[in-house]
């Protein structure tokens, strides 16, 4: 099946992005990312230590990744900016994911900040992956100022909680052309599949992936998932009801003598 | 308002600990927002029969929030000259010991020393002497330590909100600020002179580094001064305090023990190990997403077998000496601030972390 996702003219077979923080050791993640077959990666630019020899985060993600560095840590879109530029200059490519939380309880994402920061580097070439809360009118913001992609929050980051936010990811993937990410809150396979049914291009995981006792074997179960519920947007997820329904019971009346 | 304000509603709530049912402290193992009762059902005498219930929740949430991660960190100090009589401190203006300030060329030397092991987050500690150790020191010597560290935070003298804002600017994204007793009486008590004698101006230090716009803000008690249930429950009221009213500062807290040190001070109240994981426990259900500090007051077992049960950040190869890891800096007869128990280097400490499953994470900012 030729079922490609094309982004910043780049060609994306697998649709499970992967994040790279809270895994127990560099080599597991490494496993893992592989295992996965994932495509897209991403890492906290604050934890990129590009001087050390060991420590080096860069040097265990794969070589066929597009490394997506985030901008955790920003409070606003100046400092969201700012990272993204140190990031390029650190050689890691024009993608970024922005992420800008100004809520250290929940890490909720700050919507307005994000669409200025988007502005901002969409002007000078950057790929960008806005991380939002799901919100239409941001989403058609965002998309005026030149994201690649839409990321809604399925849940609170590392929650575990599923798509919680449904209603209003549906509403995104039937109002907005580019492509719906979920990201944070996948905490079960299902889950992720579940997205892909309803018709996103793709999910983000980290948490349940990284702190499984199994992380290898997770990454196997996510990255399944996500190509099953894929197939099965494709070949038309019937709409589901509670109860039996005789098959016309207000036109049975027209029925052709 | 003033954390002053909310604490003294709390004030009584020493007598309640032992009066907490098994009933509550079940429901404050699986609240979904623990409030402050669900927080002393946790440091209750029926909690201290749960403990096993605790770990469980505690390591869960954990787990969650911060993966299988172990932020290191190092102090470092710059002077022990103080201008304070904190009963349990070695640099107790009172005590007869060698004072030393270092000269940048020393912080130079230490930092390079520090730098070489691969840390990248430092904790800069002086004594409260701002007529020896003034904040055009400090801030001089943090622009050397910027050089080869991506955090540098301070524990030094209480200051005011100008004044973070100057450390800021000069590099400083943490502030370390401890309490020490969240009791004004027991406070008197064990600081008899100085400027650290005034107990309010300390007790909102933490909000106005917060308010200049540090990153993370760490606040802590000393344990052994006083009833170990009541502080750790003020404690935990300060840190949600600050989370409420500054959601975009990262809270912290620690939990130093009373070690000994020059001039022996006989802690007023016995913290045994398992109040110590107790503590730790309750904060971590309570304040799901801040960070636990353990030092390396800490004996080297223990610390290991606490990770799980809700630590986050650890110091590793730490000195408590001015200069103490750059042999030719120390000075003969100098006394420590107190007694280290987990001698490890950070290499030992890197070591023993991935051997229980845990990455150590040296670098966490720019």
């Amino acid at each position: 099946m030729d079922d490609i996702l094309r982004m910043g003219g780049r060609d994306i077979e697998n649709r499970l992005f992967i994040g790279t923080g809270k895994f127990s050791g560099y080599k597991v993640m490494k496993e893992a990312l592989e295992a996965s077959g994932a495509d897209v990666v991403t890492v906290a630019l604050r934890r990129v230590d590009s001087g050390s020899d060991t420590e080096d985060i860069l040097k265990y993600i794969p070589e066929k990744c597009i490394l997506v560095p985030n901008t955790s840590g920003a409070r606003d879109a100046e400092e969201a900016v700012r990272i993204a530029r140190l990031a390029k200059a650190a050689g890691c490519g024009n993608w970024v994911k922005i992420e800008i939380i100004r809520d250290n309880k929940y890490l909720l994402p700050d919507n307005l900040e994000t669409v200025k920061a988007t502005e901002i580097l969409a002007k000078e070439d950057f790929i960008i992956l806005p991380y939002m809360s799901p919100d239409l009118s941001m989403a058609r913001r965002l998309v005026d100022a030149g994201a690649a992609a839409i990321m809604p929050l399925g849940s609170p980051i590392g929650s575990n909680r599923g798509i919680k936010t449904k209603e209003l990811v549906e509403i995104l993937i039937n109002e907005i052309k580019l492509p719906i990410i979920v990201d944070a809150g996948l905490g079960v396979p299902s889950s992720a599949c579940e997205c892909m049914e309803m018709g996103c291009a793709a999910v983000l995981v980290n948490t349940a992936i990284a702190i499984a006792e199994d992380p290898v074997d997770m990454a196997k179960a996510f990255s399944a998932a996500v190509r099953a519920g894929r197939l099965a947007h494709l070949a038309g997820v019937p709409r589901s009801t509670s109860d039996g329904r005789p098959s016309s019971p207000l036109t049975g009346f027209l029925r052709d003598r | 308002m003033s954390f002053y304000e909310a604490l003294s509603r709390y004030k009584g709530i020493t007598g309640a600990f032992g009066a907490m049912s098994a009933d509550s402290v079940g429901k404050a193992l699986f609240a979904s927002v623990p409030c402050a009762d669900d927080l002393a059902a946790l440091l209750s005498s029926a909690a201290s029969s749960r403990l096993e219930e605790m770990a469980a929740r505690s390591h869960e949430i954990t787990l969650r929030h911060f993966g299988r991660t172990i932020q290191l960190y190092t102090p470092l100090y710059l002077s022990n000259y103080c201008e304070n009589r904190c009963a349990y401190c070695g640099f107790n203006s009172a005590n007869k010991i060698p004072r030393k300030k270092l000269t940048l060329e020393e912080v130079e030397k230490e930092a390079r020393f520090i730098g070489a092991t691969g840390l990248k987050h430092i904790l800069v500690l002086t004594g409260e002497s701002r007529a020896m150790s003034p904040l055009s020191y400090i801030k001089e010597s943090i622009s050397i330590l910027k050089k080869y560290f991506s955090s540098v935070s301070v524990e030094i003298y209480a200051l005011n909100e100008t004044e973070y804002r100057e450390l800021i600017s000069a590099g400083v994204d943490g502030l370390t600020i401890y309490q020490e007793t969240y009791d004004e009486e027991v406070y008197d008590k064990v600081h008899p002179a100085g400027p650290k004698r005034d107990y309010r101006f300390r007790l909102d230090a933490p909000a106005r580094g917060a308010a200049a716009g540090m990153r993370n803000v760490n606040i802590g008690t000393l344990l052994g001064l006083n009833d170990w249930r009541a502080e750790a429950f003020w404690l935990g009221l300060h840190a949600k305090y600050l989370q409420d009213r500054f959601p975009d500062v990262d809270i912290g807290v620690s939990l130093p023990r009373l070690k000994p040190h020059a001039g022996a001070f006989t802690p007023a109240c016995e913290v045994g190990d398992k109040a110590l994981a107790q503590v730790i426990m309750a904060l971590r259900i309570f304040l799901p997403r801040a960070g636990i500090s353990l030092s390396t007051r800490e004996a080297p077992k223990l610390r290991e077998n606490l990770i799980p049960l809700g630590i986050t950040r650890m110091s590793a190869g730490s000195s408590t000496y001015v200069g103490g890891r750059t042999a030719s800096i120390k000075s003969a007869g100098e006394e420590p601030q107190f007694e280290i128990s987990d001698k490890r280097d950070v290499a030992e400490m890197m070591a023993v972390l991935e051997k229980r499953g845990y990455q150590p994470v040296l670098k966490d900012w720019f």
